[in-house]
Parts: C-alpha cells; structure tokens; sequence
C-alpha cells in the first residue's frame, strides 16, 4: 500500500501547489488523480515518482519510507505524457535500458524484454528507432519500457493525452486489461472524467491543491461530496439561486428548487446540480401543462422540482438527444432524451418545463468567488 | 522541414546571382590559379616557369613538410578536444540557467571574442612576459623559474588556443543543449540510470551530432592557424600555416607554396569526413 501523508508542495513564492494532501492507494488498485490543469495531480504523481520533493509530509511503501529515497532507488516506474523515449535507441534497447542499468543478465533481459514487447503487441517492431513510430505504438512502447522492470506501481501522467480519439479508446481498453493481468498498481493522472470513470477502481479528485473526494467511479458519479466535484464530474446541469434552508435554494424569478443530496447554509449562493438523464421535459400549452406522455407517472405533488426554460439547443448524440434549456441568464440546464419521447416533437426556440425529482437533485453552496 | 510549400524548382532565383558571382571570382578562381601553380616550378628569382612538375608534391612528403602537417593536426586535435571538455558543462550551464544567467554567460564569452586576436594574444604575452605581473608575482614568492621558458611554452600556445577558439564550442553546443529533452533524464533516472549512466548514455548520444559540428567548427580554422603557436610557442614550432605563408612571402616559392595549400585544403575537406564517421560511428538518421 502506498501512503500519502500530509504533502505539501510550494513552488518558490507561488501559492501552494499541493496543501497538505494524505491519501492511501491499495495495492493491485487502478488509482486515478481527476482533475483540471493546475490543479495539482501531475505534482502530486512527480513526488511520488520522486522527480519533486514535497515541502512538507511523508510517503510510505509498505512502512518503508521512500520520499527520502532517491527516484532511481524507488520501486516505481513512470509512463510520461510525450514518451520520453530515447531517441537513440531502438525500440528494443528503449525497453532493454533499465534492465540493462540494473545488469541483468542477457538472457533473461532478452526474454523479459520479449514479454513486454509481447504484451504490447509490438515485438515485431524491436529495430525500428523511436521517430518512425506512431503516437500509439510510441506509447506502447513506453508502457513496455516501464513494466518491463516489474515496478511495484506504475505511475502513467496523462499518458493518453496526445493520442487522437480512436486510438485513446483502444488504449483506455488496453490499460486496463493489461492492468488487471499484471496486477500491479497503476496510478494514472488524468484531467478526463469520463476515462478516469471508465477506468478506475478509485478516483481522487482534486482541485487548486485539494483533494476534494475520494471514492469509487460510481460513487462519485452518484455521491459527490462538493461543488466542485458536482460540476466538474458526469457533467451536470446546474441552476444557480440563493439558499433558502439547508436543503432548498430560490431562482432569481422566485421559483424555489429542492435538493435532498448535500446541503447549503441559508443566505448564501448556491447552486443545484440535476443529471441530464434525470430531467423529464413537457411541452407548455397555453393554460396548462401536457405531460410528455413517456410513459413515466411523474407525481405532480409538492415533492417534484419544475422550472420553465427555453429550448436555446439540441442535437443529436445516436442514443439520446441532447437539449440545452435556458432558466435565466447565464443558467443552463442540460436534458438527455431518448429519440422516442421526441415524437411529440420539441424544436429550438420553444418553451417547454423541466421536472425533476429532489432525490436526483444535489445542492451545493458556491465556492467564494464564484458567485 | 520544409520551411515553404512551393517545391524547389532547380533553378537559381536571381537574387542568387550576387553570390554565385562571389563564389566564382573569389573562391572558384583563386583555388584553381592555386592548384595550377602547384604543377609550375619556381623560377631563379622567384619568379613561376611555366613547366609542367609534380616535384612540388614530392617536396611535400619529405618527412620534414609531414612533420609540420602532423603538428598542425596535433594542434587542431588538441585544441578542439580541450574546448569540447570546457565548453560542454558550459553550455550545459547555459541551457539550464534561468534567461537573466544565461544572457550574463552570452556576454562573458562574447566580449572576448570581440577583440582583436592580436590585442589578445599580446595581452597574455605581456602578463606572461619578462615584467609583466606574473613574474613579479613569482619573483615576489621566491619561487624560482626560468623566465624564458616561462614566456613562450606549449601550454601557453594551447592557452591561446582554447580561449580564442572556445565561443565556436560553445554557441553551437548551447544551440543544441537547450532543444535537448530534459524529459529523457526524468526518464532515464526513472528507470533507475546514474548520472554517469545518464551523461553517457542519454545525453552525450543524444546531443554528439552538436558535439560533431562544433568540433569541426573549431578542429578547421585550427589547422591553419599560426599566429598565437607563434607568438606565445616561439619560432620553435612550425605550422601548416606558417610554413605556406613563409612559401609565398619569404622564400619566394610560389609553386611550393601552392602545393603546400591543396594538400591543407585536401586536409580540410578531408577531416569533417573522417571526424563524422569517428562520432557518429555507423548509425544513420540521428538528429541533434
């Protein structure tokens, strides 16, 4: 198990880049560090990769102390974000080198270096130098470069960033296979929520030097602890209103929107967060409201959340459509529709009201400075 | 990388013509008149006869005129290895330092480099020379020495050398150490390389095609020098340079002196050649 306790990291007079962050990563678990650029995680992976030194706090392996410890000593291996390979060497002598530094003997060496080409799929590839391979096989490689040593973790930084969309789906599936048939732990740093959701077992989020939650994809996805983490995974719709109670906030046209997930403190900005797919749509009519007849009976009881928007968006993503709606200024809520339901035929411009029900409804306060 | 989307068509655009005449009227013909004049032979006077000879290359490889040229090589050898040696920490310095460091070593290199060789050269003959501050400083101690050995030496000749030629080490070297990726030293240290491992297996390899170009930028000028072995070696040392000058100015043999010039040209042409094969070995397609 690697332990994270309390780093700290400052970059000269910068602000803290890292604040007092402790975190514990289980071994043989897919860990991924969430969040946007700055925010941290690619600091976070350098420490423990041993390439930074935290200003404060401690890092354990297994109660063997290794922040103290010299990168070239500590059981881990990296999978860099440009490859870093070196362009020197052939693809089998890129693989070969840190078996080589560590003077394993040629036979194994040579079979070990076999295996992870192997593994990658790439072994008829050994000659060729770096600059004549794709972006996906240098990747590849890279990954072959770094297992190759058996490191107790493998740390990978944004390691599928540079790869266009097919290619980064094929190697989202190939990490993680390849992950669950070595066993080994893998730390990966990424700012792409749906690949950190679609990969992980645990997810730590962080944002601006925190970490702000650190729980399981689904957890995260159903059970956001802040603000943050409400906006920034499963992209949400959001309206924004003043808190009214601890669990109900007021839209600026006086329309008052429960949330039974989290909680806000009376008096201050909050915003609510309502998954698209939760959000039913109906159609005004003149003098009263038409159900959009899908077939779900919606209990037009107190309980439900309805606010009046304008259909500014739509389009069509092979599943679902997806309709952006006007509340007010500057507030957008986001519905997913499947193409049934659009029978009764929504169109651009057209006023229609949302409903939502309060169980599938968080509410956060907002973070000072953003209201 | 192509720089412009038109293809190349072949042709020399006008605004080619200027150098193309440059190259013609000052290097073309001279190098042909020179090559001719080392088939003639030497008039009673000085003067040329127009006969036909190869006594002249014969003369050259008496082991006499091939001791010189081996010195000459020694010296540009020598001397390009000492600047590589200083110049690649140096630049090494420069690349990593923050802009307001590295404009501080541009200007301490440069300044040097924009004075007059001769002013240099005699800067370190007086400091050297029989008043000048070093020996007083030694005379000052009672250390004892010998004051003529002590104005005109070998070590002093390769002082001279290396600070003059030292800039043509370093801008290059630094040109190509700054576009290196340190990301490959993260990488090598990840993968648990020593330094020494990564000096010698990731950087040297990686920036020698740099290495190459400033040796030989240092390694030719070199072999024709014959100023500073003169002025701090003494007249003990003869050059390939010296050797033709004293050809054409002193002794008056034209036709001697010409064939003396191909072969250093030969030299010239010759050694990038052999230097590329030596650093490059036989791996093809390595860029900087």
């Amino acid at each position: 198990m690697l332990r994270v306790v309390n780093i700290s990291k400052n970059f000269g007079n910068q602000t803290n880049a890292l604040k007092s962050v402790s975190l514990n990563v289980n071994s043989g678990e897919f860990f991924s560090l969430l969040g946007p650029s700055g925010c941290g995680k690619t600091t976070l992976l350098r420490i423990i990769a041993g390439f930074e030194t935290a200003s404060t706090g401690e890092l354990y392996w297994n109660d063997q102390r290794v922040d103290v410890i010299r990168p070239q000593s500590r059981p881990f291996n990296m999978v860099f974000q440009r490859y870093a390979l070196f362009p020197h060497l052939t693809v089998f002598e890129n693989v070969a080198f840190g078996l080589r530094v560590k003077r394993v003997d040629t036979r194994s060496m040579k079979d070990r270096v076999e295996n992870a080409l192997n593994l990658v799929g790439l072994w008829s590839q050994r000659d060729r130098l770096p600059e004549t391979l794709s972006g996906g096989q240098a990747q590849r490689i890279a990954l072959a470069r770094a297992i190759v040593n058996e490191p107790k973790i493998l740390l990978l930084d944004e390691p599928l960033s540079a790869l266009d969309q097919k290619m980064r789906e094929y190697m989202q599936t190939e990490l993680r296979e390849l992950q669950q048939r070595l066993g080994i732990t893998f730390i990966f740093v990424t700012h792409d929520q749906e690949e950190a959701l679609a990969l992980s077992d645990r997810i730590g989020v962080m944002n601006d030097g925190n970490l702000e939650q650190v729980a399981t994809p689904e957890e995260l996805y159903e059970r956001p602890n802040t603000h943050f983490v409400a906006h920034f995974v499963g992209s949400m719709g959001s309206i924004r209103g003043s808190a009214v109670d601890h669990q109900s906030l007021q839209l600026p046209n006086g329309q008052v929107i429960r949330g039974n997930l989290g909680r806000v403190e009376p008096g201050l900005t909050a915003e609510a967060f309502i998954r698209p797919e939760k959000v039913r749509l109906s159609k005004i009519v003149v003098g009263a409201t038409k159900l959009s007849g899908d077939g779900l009976r919606f209990d037009r009881g107190e309980g439900v959340n309805k606010v009046r928007g304008k259909v500014l968006n739509m389009a069509f993503k092979g599943l679902h459509y997806e309709l952006h709606l006007g509340i007010g200024p500057d507030q957008r809520l986001r519905a997913l529709v499947p193409p049934e339901k659009m029978k009764f035929g929504i169109s651009i411009g057209e006023s229609v009201t949302a409903q939502f029900s309060p169980t599938d409804t968080f509410i956060f306060n907002c973070p000072s400075g953003m209201a | 990388m192509t720089r412009s989307n038109e293809e190349p068509s072949g042709e020399l655009s006008i605004l080619g013509y200027p150098i193309l005449a440059w190259l013609i009227f000052f290097v073309a013909a001279p190098l042909i008149l020179v090559v001719i004049l080392s088939f003639l032979s030497r008039g009673e006077y000085g003067g040329i006869e127009w006969h036909l000879t190869f006594d002249n290359y014969r003369r050259v490889f008496q082991p006499i005129y091939l001791n010189i040229f081996g010195r000459s090589l020694e010296l540009s050898t020598v001397t390009a290895l000492l600047c590589l040696l200083i110049a690649y920490p140096v630049a090494w310095a420069m690349a990593s330092a923050n802009p307001k460091v590295r404009t501080f070593y541009v200007i301490a290199l440069a300044i040097p480099f924009m004075t007059n060789l001769i002013i240099r050269v005699y800067a370190i003959k007086i400091f050297v020379g029989m008043d000048g501050p070093l020996q007083w400083f030694l005379h000052f101690l009672h250390i004892p020495f010998d004051p003529y050995a002590l104005t005109q030496n070998t070590v002093l000749v390769f002082y001279g050398m290396v600070t003059s030629y030292l800039p043509f080490m370093v801008f290059p070297l630094y040109a190509a150490l700054e576009k290196f990726d340190f990301l490959l030293v993260e990488a090598a240290q990840d993968l648990g390389a020593s330094n020494f491992k990564i000096l010698f297996g990731v950087i040297v390899p990686n920036t020698r095609v740099a290495a190459l170009n400033s040796f030989t930028l240092v390694f030719i000028p070199c072999l024709g020098e014959f100023v500073i072995p003169d002025l701090l070696g003494g007249a003990k040392s003869m050059l390939a340079g010296n050797l033709i000058t004293e050809q054409f100015l002193k002794v008056r043999d034209w036709p001697f002196g010409a064939a003396l010039s191909v072969i250093l040209i030969i030299l010239l042409l010759g050694a990038p050649l052999v230097l590329r094969k030596i650093f490059l070995g036989s791996i093809h397609g390595v860029a900087a």
